[in-house]
């Protein structure tokens, strides 16, 4: 369980997180919806681990992220996986070389071993063999995710976080990640937290939303609860109404 | 009135704490060559980026260096009847001056703009937070190695260049201009000590150390997307120059 109490945090004197709460319960995907640039990714970098809050904490199974350091910070890391925005991949690494990082970092296996486990991930990815020996400016907006998705699930983490998985790709494209991000959850039952816009999109993977507007959490609930809020702003969100998005 | 002073002291305050931050991103770096993982491999990768590809220019600017040298050394000497003491000139100068602080100049410009640029890129897609996020240290895993490899590749490139340097000499002064090729080296080796050697090895050591400091940094707190890539690239080109300048001056009043 990854708990957040009264998170508040400045940048230059604008509050960006005004006393954020939320609970992400264990095994479960968690999404935090809200319109661009109020906070979304701000609020997942504070959760892990590289933004330090002005105020509040952060609780995994019971422990402050914050007072983390030397080795019990790194055994935190080892055990969460992050899917960046745009995929974040090393310029500088082939495909293979990308997803096989944190094997080659975190573990001792066997070269062989290694192989192995990239291959079997570039299948669960539906990607083709070929890609392995490609560099991240030769792929595809969907492909970068994808190699993304496969470096982040190589992991085998307890926690998964996902910033706006979905930007930037086109409905097909969007829906094959959003099904990819189902099924390993499926497969593996980690803990989650998505932060995304993407509505309905999300609907159909969360089990918990939350909405995040002027710094504060507004409403929390299933998928069903929050399309049926009575908050206007959370209405005018999902249903991308012109007068809120431009509020 | 007090507003001009204000952001004076604003300014000079930022930059107190800006040469600060430099020396903890420093001490931090060197600090994190002394714990493992050792991250030999990217250091050799990084000798291989810093100093392989910076050897060409630096032998192209050391030959002309040194024939512009015995041009100006020769028309200048022979006035006074001693064009016997051109090697002597040519080495004197490239190895005390010339040498570190062109070598220096031209590493700045080659590999310095190219380590911030990169940096910066990993900073603004989000490459250095996910380094961090898989519990791999981005300071030790990029920066350390590029750190170190600048110490050993810039004097080693002074080297060349003094060699060089020393050899365009040779063309321009024996080849072209007929200098005795017996004086042009043992005016050299008679005037040439190892405190000049020293001297211009420990130049190239704090230039090496300094510019791939300021690469480092200013990459590595990019701000603001491709724009801020493009600033703190022409930061680092500007000001490494210009510290190499200062420094240059500091360590030949120390050495004299």
């Amino acid at each position: 369980m990854i708990k957040i109490i009264n998170l508040v945090k400045s940048f230059r004197g604008h509050k960006v997180l005004d006393g954020i709460n939320l609970e992400i319960p264990t095994g479960q995907i968690t999404v935090v919806i809200g319109k661009s640039g109020v906070g979304k990714s701000v609020l997942l970098k504070h959760i892990i681990g590289l933004l330090k809050p002005d105020s509040g904490q952060i609780l995994v199974d019971d422990r402050d992220i914050a007072l983390l350091k030397g080795n019990s910070l790194r055994e935190f890391k080892l055990r969460l996986a992050v899917l960046f925005q745009g995929g974040a991949l090393f310029d500088s690494l082939s495909v293979f070389e990308n997803i096989a990082f944190p094997l080659r970092e975190k573990t001792r296996l066997s070269e062989d071993e290694i192989a192995t486990r990239v291959r079997e991930r570039l299948v669960q990815m539906n990607l083709a063999s070929e890609v392995e020996a490609k560099f991240p400016d030769e792929l595809s907006g969907g492909m970068k995710k994808r190699v993304a998705l496969a470096r982040a699930m190589i992991q085998e983490p307890e926690i998964m976080f996902f910033d706006e998985p979905v930007t930037g790709l086109d409905p097909p494209m969007t829906n094959t990640v959003f099904h990819l991000i189902s099924k390993t959850h499926q497969d593996s039952g980690y803990t989650a937290l998505m932060v995304s816009h993407d509505i309905p999109e999300v609907f159909h993977v969360a089990h918990q939303v939350a909405m995040l507007h002027k710094g504060r959490i507004i409403a929390a609930g299933t998928p069903e609860e929050i399309q049926s809020h009575p908050d206007p702003m959370v209405q005018s969100f999902i249903h991308g109404e012109v007068d809120f998005l431009e509020d | 009135m007090a507003n001009p002073i204000r952001q004076l002291g604003q300014r000079s305050l930022n930059l107190v704490q800006e040469a600060g931050g430099m020396m903890i991103f420093l001490l931090e770096g060197l600090g994190l060559a002394c714990v493992p993982p050792f991250r030999f491999r990217r250091f050799l990768q990084e000798l291989q980026n810093i100093g392989v590809r910076s050897t060409l220019i630096v032998m192209l600017t050391a030959a002309f260096t040194g024939m512009v040298m015995a041009l100006q050394g020769y028309y200048t000497l022979r006035r006074y009847g001693s064009e016997g003491a051109l090697g002597s000139v040519v080495a004197l100068g490239l190895i005390r001056e010339m040498g570190p602080v062109l070598t220096g100049i031209m590493v700045s410009a080659r590999a310095g703009s190219a380590v911030t640029a990169e940096i910066g890129i990993m900073r603004i897609t989000e490459q250095l937070d996910a380094l961090d996020t898989m519990a791999v240290n981005p300071i030790q895993y990029v920066v350390m190695p590029k750190l170190l490899a600048g110490v050993i590749a810039v004097p080693l490139l002074t080297a060349i260049f003094d060699v060089v340097g020393i050899l365009g000499g040779y063309l321009v002064g024996v080849v072209l201009l007929g200098v005795s090729s017996g004086s042009y080296f043992s005016s050299m080796t008679q005037s040439v000590v190892m405190n000049d050697v020293n001297g211009g090895i420990v130049k190239s050591l704090v230039f090496g150390l300094t510019i791939i400091l300021v690469a480092c940094y200013n990459g590595y707190y990019t701000e603001h997307g491709a724009e801020g890539v493009s600033k703190a690239t022409n930061q680092t080109v500007v000001l490494s120059a210009v510290l190499v300048l200062a420094w240059d001056y500091v360590l030949t009043s120390f050495f004299m």
